[in-house]
Parts: structure tokens; sequence; C-alpha cells
């Protein structure tokens, strides 16, 4: 009778087995569990439930019909639930809820292999949703996981415990290694995320707007987010000299400032001296903004820059984006701007913020210069009764008239706002302008931590013969905010992010530390892009790199790498090394052969030498010799360079 | 060869004619501390043989016949009641002693034939739910006839596995079978035979065996050839690892009674027929081939390393 090899297909795997994928499915899926509607995780932990359940009561399978009425339904409310089965939310859903049922199913080898591959590529997808260091190692943990019982299936006989698995796996990832960095390096890299993420992937992401409205930049300033760093190839300016330079509102509706839609871009920025020059890494913000410096002297690749001076890059900033940049601090810009644009600078709402208007065309008439208003205008917020604070009372109808003269409570975009509408009122060409100011300075990695928390809002205007001059109106009032930072400006009751407070100073030198580490992955891991990687091949000598050099160097180092594997196994195969002993034995043999005394390869060396000895009598003293020699360091236990050297020469005198 | 066995040798040699190389054999066999499988046709003098070692070796020895009413109790002792005491005692059976002469061992039914695995393997035997140590040494020297002919029980293969070697002796040459038909009667020579060996003496001589070098070159060579049996497809099944240490025990037996104090690959394929011949058995299109041409055509096609 003929019996069937056990093959994957019919190998039935055990609990031990179910458990160890069972595990590996739950952790691969853990962050998208947490991140998905509750319905979701909850049915998918309870299929897995169920299957280990089964194996608990040593129960039937699930019904085929059951398996797929689940699937159907799970796929209906997951469209429900979307409105759409792609996208990445709903088709991680999908693929969360089908691999538990996958794991359902599972009874065989094959099973249990293919859903351990499957949970590697779940795995994967977590990177859809975030490239951080923790989520790296979380993942390699994972992945460990689903390794080790992947090869934990394997065995047929004995299990040899899971240390062993484990450790095999462990191998077999440090083996991959040079591999991986190989195809890190080497790969021809595209700009952007490999695939096309959907829409939805950027709902999440914060960052200033083309609006500005009461109450906008509190929320943001409440986030912890990390807006961009930027690292100073000299020193790092004075705090009140970093102004990053964001979204340009002009139009006033009486409660909101906007952004023009149209803005006429310029070739040239204007090239004053002395220059700052800095690196700027953008967290992705789903805008077109790239801040630079007031005022920005270049622009950066695939971008544009306009006459009010913003930086628009061509698409929304989607992945991470490092761009070098040079400004000069304390200029001016636009002297030679036209009397139409300025006309659109002085457009006030009518009917709008009456005592306003009345207040400044008192001071119109007091100071015919506009310096002298504008200084008188900022004596005023700085000795009058203002107060900065994050949680200012409501403002009605008419906000400015109410904010001067009333509550004179609020943060950065209430005086911007106040102060352009008193500029427009008095006749001076202004408007505000968003971004960011100040940012933390790093000392582990000498760079500027700019978080959303450190938004902004602050005014321009136009003066004769000058062009655009800032004011930043928030500096009188609280001058420790532009100083010192959000912290210190606030009243210690305002309610603050945890990492912008700045009270331990060990959390805040670890906080410090684990930024400065995660800067360099951004920079070096997730920044690596088609230009660093040109930089990089340029560097190790293939200037030239097209996508054919790129697939040549590749090749060429995998091949090494698989010749190296192959060499090393080939060495494991012939175990043992052939011993200088037995090679020069060989050479004895050879000269012996020459003579017609050949040595059959069963033959040992004694019954050798006997043989020899009576064929041929007058060697029979020397060969002997040599045989004693070789018998005394190859079977003997001798060794030592001394006695080797000896039977050396002995061979080498030996003639036939 | 070292004076003692050259003695002990030479005694059995004056007993048994013109069969050294298979007393030369049997001996190795007790230095490794194996036990021994004499297997022949009737009248070749195999219990004289056997007789003639333990007797040599001063040892304690006890025969047992095996016929195939044998039992268990036969062999291991028996529980009696005593009266005067009132309780019961063990009565040791013959298996307790020094040398147990396991005569025509394929005679007797597998039962009693498996009373001597644990003795032979554990040197302890379990009667009665109680355990018992063996003396020390213990040695198992069992002859048996061709397992064809009529009223035999072939030994199964687990317990052919346990003696360390099987030797054949073969009919005397005629030289030999005449000194034989003009001597005296062998069974009254076993009378005035004379032990040659101290026992302490023995159990040093098993010692200096063990401490004999094997070179890793030797022990390649030994792994080459059951590998071999392993994947050649000639053989039933391979040589267990039991097999091997029994080869590598024999080698060094030979070699040091060749005085030396390493093993060649010669006394490696000079023991081997000895010891895995009993342990092999022919497969596919080989399966016509005596055990001995098996083991032959293994060390033909087998190279030494």
């Amino acid at each position: 009778m003929v019996s069937l090899p056990t093959t994957l297909n019919t190998r039935i795997i055990g609990s031990r087995e179910i458990l160890w994928l069972g595990a590996g499915f739950l952790f691969a899926s853990l962050p998208h569990l947490l991140r998905m509607p509750i319905w979701i995780s909850v049915l998918a932990v309870g299929i897995a439930g169920w299957r280990l359940l089964q194996l608990r009561m040593h129960s039937k399978p699930a019904a085929k019909w059951l398996m797929v009425l689940i699937a159907l339904a799970a796929s209906a409310g997951i469209l429900l639930q979307y409105r759409t089965l792609f996208g990445r939310d709903a088709g991680v859903s999908l693929l969360v809820i089908m691999l538990a049922l996958k794991l359902l199913e599972t009874r065989t080898q094959r099973d249990g292999m293919l859903l351990g591959f499957l949970g590697c590529f779940l795995l994967v997808t977590n990177f859809l949703h975030s490239q951080t260091i923790p989520t790296a190692a979380y993942m390699l943990g994972c992945a460990w996981l689903l390794i080790a019982s992947l090869i934990g299936m394997q065995y047929t006989g004995a299990w040899p415990g899971w240390r062993t698995t484990v450790r095999r796996a462990g191998v077999m990832i440090l083996q991959g290694v040079p591999l991986m960095l190989v195809l890190f390096l080497l790969f021809p890299r595209i700009q952007g995320p490999l695939w096309g993420l959907p829409q939805d992937a950027y709902a999440g992401l914060s960052g200033l707007s083309d609006t500005m409205s009461p109450g906008s930049l509190n929320n943001l300033i409440l986030s912890d987010a990390v807006a961009f760093r930027a690292s100073f190839t000299g020193g790092i300016p004075e705090p009140k000299d970093l102004y990053w330079r964001g979204p340009v509102l002009w139009d006033y509706d009486g409660k909101t400032w906007t952004a023009p839609r149209i803005v006429q871009s310029v070739n040239e920025l204007p090239d004053h001296s002395p220059q700052i020059e800095y690196t700027v890494t953008l967290e992705p913000h789903n805008k077109r903004w790239l801040f630079a410096l007031e005022f920005p002297g270049r622009r950066p690749p695939s971008s544009i820059a306009t006459r009010d001076m913003q930086l628009l890059s061509f698409t929304p900033v989607r992945s991470r984006m490092r761009y070098d940049m040079v400004s000069s601090i304390g200029t001016a810009y636009g002297a030679d701007d036209d009397r139409s644009l300025l006309e659109r600078n002085l457009r006030l709402p009518p009917d709008t913020n009456p005592r306003t208007n009345e207040f400044a065309q008192e001071l119109r008439k007091k100071f015919p210069n506009d310096r002298n208003l504008v200084a008188d205008v900022l004596t005023r917020f700085r000795n009058e009764n203002f107060v900065y604070t994050l949680s200012p009372p409501l403002l009605g109808e008419q906000p400015v008239d109410e904010f001067l003269f009333e509550t004179r409570r609020g943060f950065c975009e209430h005086y911007a706002s106040a102060f352009t509408v008193l500029m427009r009122a008095a006749g001076i060409p202004a408007r505000v302008v968003t971004g960011y100011l100040g940012g933390e300075v790093n000392p582990v990695g000498e760079y500027i931590l700019v978080r959303q928390a450190d938004a902004h809002a602050w005014v321009e205007i136009w003066l004769e013969n000058t062009g655009w001059v800032r004011i930043d109106p928030t500096a009188a009032v609280s001058p420790a905010r532009v100083e010192r930072g959000i912290a210190s400006a606030l009243p210690r009751t305002d309610v603050l992010p945890m990492f912008v407070r700045g009270d331990f100073a060990l959390l805040q030198r670890m906080r410090l530390t684990l930024d400065s580490v995660t800067y360099t992955w951004n920079q070096w891991v997730l920044g690596y892009t088609p230009d660093r990687q040109r930089r990089f091949l340029s560097y190790i000598g293939f200037s030239e790199s097209t996508w054919q050099t790129l697939a040549f160097v590749l090749m060429f180092c995998a091949g090494i790498a698989v010749l190296i594997g192959a060499a090393f196994a080939l060495r494991d195969l012939r175990g043992v090394r052939e011993d200088a002993v037995k090679k020069i034995y060989g050479r004895f043999c050879r000269k012996l052969e020459r003579r017609g005394l050949r040595r059959d390869a069963a033959e040992g060396p004694r019954v050798f030498a006997q043989r020899a000895g009576q064929q041929h009598p007058e060697l029979a003293s020397a060969v002997a010799e040599i045989t004693a020699l070789y018998i005394a360091l190859r079977y003997g236990g001798e060794s030592g360079a001394e006695r080797l050297q000896v039977f050396k020469n002995r061979v080498r005198a030996f003639t036939t | 060869m070292p004076l003692q066995i050259n003695a002990v040798a030479e005694q059995i040699n004056s007993i048994i004619l013109g069969k050294s190389q298979q007393i030369r054999l049997a001996i190795a066999c007790l230095l490794a501390r194996g036990h021994l499988l004499i297997e022949d046709v009737p009248g070749v003098g195999k219990t004289t043989l056997a007789h003639a070692i333990a007797t040599s070796l001063g040892l304690k020895f006890q025969r047992i016949q095996f016929t195939s009413d044998l039992l268990p109790a036969d062999i291991l002792g028996v529980s009696v009641y005593n009266r005067d005491n009132g309780s019961f005692e063990f009565h040791p059976g013959p298996v307790f002693t020094n040398v147990v002469l396991a005569d025509e061992v394929n005679r007797a039914t597998p039962r009693a034939q498996s009373a001597l695995l644990e003795a032979m393997e554990e040197n302890q035997v379990t009667t009665e739910g109680e355990t018992r140590p063996l003396p020390r040494p213990f040695f198992v020297i069992a002859t048996q006839n061709p397992s064809h002919q009529i009223g035999t029980f072939p030994l199964p293969e687990s317990q052919l596995d346990r003696f360390l070697m099987r030797i054949e002796l073969g009919y005397p040459d005629a030289q030999a079978e005449r000194a034989l038909l003009n001597g005296i009667d062998r069974r009254d020579l076993l009378s005035s035979l004379q032990p040659r060996l101290e026992p302490e003496s023995l159990a040093q001589l098993q010692r200096e065996v063990q401490q004999v070098h094997a070179s890793p070159a030797l022990l390649d060579y030994l792994q080459a050839l059951v590998n071999h049996t392993r994947q050649a497809p000639y053989f039933e099944h391979g040589l267990s690892p039991r097999a091997a240490l029994a080869m590598l025990h024999g080698a060094r037996a030979w070699a040091y009674m060749d005085d030396r104090k390493h093993v060649l690959p010669e006394d490696l394929q000079t023991v081997l027929p000895a010891i895995i011949a009993h342990r092999l058995s022919p497969a596919g299109e080989t399966s016509g081939a005596s055990r001995n041409d098996l083991v032959a055509r293994l060390l033909q096609q087998v190279a030494i390393p």
C-alpha cells in the first residue's frame, strides 16, 4: 500500500501553533483595533476568541455557511460605516475581519502559513497611520512573533520549545538586516509615499489655515503636535527674531480674516544680508505653505514665492518634507507696491466697529506721521490694562470695538486683528500674518522644535519709502510671549499641553533627547528621499545615478550577499576543512601512485603501508616511517607545528 | 597484546583450535563491556568457547540451558515462602553472577528471552515489583543456532541490538580438525582450565580500553559509515546510535589489544562485521545477499576521510 506523504495541505496543526498565530494576529492588529470603530474591533476579537474557545472545548470547526455569512455581514457593515470598501480605513477594517475569519478557519499547516504571511501584510498597514520609532519597534516585535510562529509550525516531530523558535526567528531577522540595508539604500526611491495614500489619510492633520476667526488659533495652541523642526548652520537666532511666516491674511469681513485666493508670484526674492542659513523639516499638514523666517531669500524646489512673501508648494504637503532656506532678519520688502494693491489692504467692511473708526480718526489728527501713530498705539497697548490670556471672554457683533474698549483680554489673534483694523481705519495699509513664533531649542540635537502650540499671529504695515514692516502688538502686551515662549506668558491657571510646560528638569531633558532621536530618524530614515539617495550614491562614487545604475548596484550588492550566504552554507556542508596533515598525506599517496601503488579510498593507512612494503621492499622503511608519522598526527592525537614540519619534510624528501 | 590478555587468549586457543581471530574478537567484546553472541551450527564448539572464556577470565559463571519451556523465573529467581520465619525469601536465579552462559538462546520463547533484556541493558533485574542490581562485571555470552533450524524463536532486532558483537565460528580447517581428533576430549580439558585474570584486573583493563584515543578523523570515518547505512538503498534500516557507540567501543578494545593508545581505521574495519552484521538487514535489490556481504559492501563504498 502506498501511504500518502503528509503535506502542507493535509497536516493538521495543533493548539500550540494556533495559539501562537492567534497571538501574532492580535498583536499585529492591536493598533488598528484601538483606532477602528468599536463594533469592528469587538467582532474581530470575538472571532479570534471563538477560535481559542474551540481549542479549549475541542469542538468542531465552525460551519462554512456561517463563516460566509459573517464575512458578508461584516463587509456590508464596513460599507455602511465608511461608504466604501476601499481607502485606508475601510480596507484595513476589511483585512482585520477577514484575517480573524481565516484564523477561525485555520486547521492545516497551509492555512497556518497563509495566516502568518497575511499577518505580516497586516502589520505593514500600521505604517499608513504612523511612522514613528515606537511604531517601528512595536512592529518589529510583532514580526518577530509571527516569524517565530511560522518557524514553530515546521516541526513535524518534537517541538524544541519557544526559546529555540524565538531565537531562530531572531537570527533570521538579523540575517535579513544586510539585505534590508541594501534595499533601503539602493532601491530606487519615489518622492512621497510609495503608493498614493487615499484622501482620508490626511484627515487628522492639523495646522494653520487660510482663514483666521476668533478661536481658530486657540485650538492650535492646545496641540502638542510638531509643526516642523529647523536646524541652523550657524548659531540659532535670538527668540525675538524667530517669526516663521505662514499664511498672510488680507481680507476682513468683520469677523474672519481670509487669505486672497490668487496672489501674484515673484521670480526673484530680495537678496539682503546678513543671511541665516537653515534646514526645515516640515511635518505634513495637507496645505501648501512652507514656513520660513521673515524674510525668505530663497525658493525651495517645487514651490513658488508670492508678492506677499509666502512660500507655496506646488502640491499640498502630505509627506514629511525637507528644504534648505536662507533668510535675512529685520528687513522690509515691497516698498514699490502699487496703489491698487495697497488699497486692498485698507479696505474694511462698512458700518463695523464705529468706536474704533472714531478713535482712529482722532489719532490721525493728533499724529500726521505714520510712525508716531503706530508708536502711540503700541504704547497704549503696553500701558493700559490689556491682558494676554488663552481664555478670553466671547466677543459680539463689533468684536474690535468690544475688545479695544471693554474686555481688553485676548491673545495674539485678538491683538493682531484689532491692531490691523485700527491701522486700516487710520489709513495705514495693514494685514495679518499668521505663522509660528519661537520654538523650543533642543540642545541635544542643536535644532529648533516648533509645535502647533507655537502658532502666532502678527501684523505688517506698509510705510512710505520703507515697505512692509512687521509689528507685533502681542509683544507690546506680553513681551514674555516673544522672549520666552508661550508657557511663560500665560497665567499659571491657564491650561497648557503637557509637553509645553517646563516644570520638571529631568522630564524636560528626557523629552529633548527623545525628540532629538526622532529628528534623526525623520531626517535619515523617513526623509531618505530620491535627492538624499542621489547624494549618497555620488558619495560612494556613482555620480550619475539613473535607475539603471541603481538596479546594477542593487543587483551587485544582493548578488554579493547571496554569494556570501552560499559560501557559509557550503562550508557548513563540507563540515570540516581539509587539514594540513591530510593534504600532505594525499601528496605522499600521489607519489606512490606514480609507482603503480594506488591506495584504495577505503584502505586504512597501515594496511596500505604493508601492501606497499610487500610490493616494493626497497621503499618499505620510508613508507613505514611516513605512515607512522601520519598515524600519530591524524589518529594518535598528536599535534604541534614541529611534528607537522617533520612529516612535511619526510614526504617532500620521499622519492620513488 | 598486553600480557594478561595474551595469557587468556593462549589458554582459550589451546581448547578451541584454529580460531584465534574469533577468540580475539570475543575477548575484545568483553573488554569493551559488551555482551557476546556466538552463532553457528551445533557441534562446532560454541558452548566450549563460552565456557573457556568465562573460566579463563576468573569470573563466577552460571549456565542456563534455554529450552522452549523455560520461564522468566527460571532465569531471574523466585520468592519462596519460608515457614520458619513466616515470610517470603527471594532465591536469586542463575542470572545473579558475573558471566551468564545463555546456551541456545533462540530455543526459548520470546517471553523467556526478554527476561534477559533488562539484565543486559541496565545491569539490574526487576521481579515481583522489586529491582535488584546485578554483580559487576556482568556479561551475557549467548550461543544460538542459525535461525532457520527447527525449533527456534529468532531473537527480535531489539534484542540483537543489545549484543555488542556476534561471531561465527565456522568449521575448523583440516589441520585443526586432525589435531582435535587426535587430542583429548575437549570437555575433559575444560575442567582443567585455570583462571588467568584477577577480577580486579579485568576492571582495570576495561578502564584502560576506554582511554584509547579516538581522533576526530576516526570519528568522521565512523559517522560516514553509519550515515551510509542510513542513506544507501540496500539497507532495510540504518544503524542506531547504540550501534555507533558499539563500533567505537569495539574498535577501541581492538586497538588496545594491538598495544596501541589510538584507534586506526583498520581497527574499525576489522571489528565491523562482528559488530554490525547482526544489526543490518538487506533491502531491495540486495535482499538475497548475506549480512556479511552487506558489511563488505559498506566497507568498500565508504572512503576513509
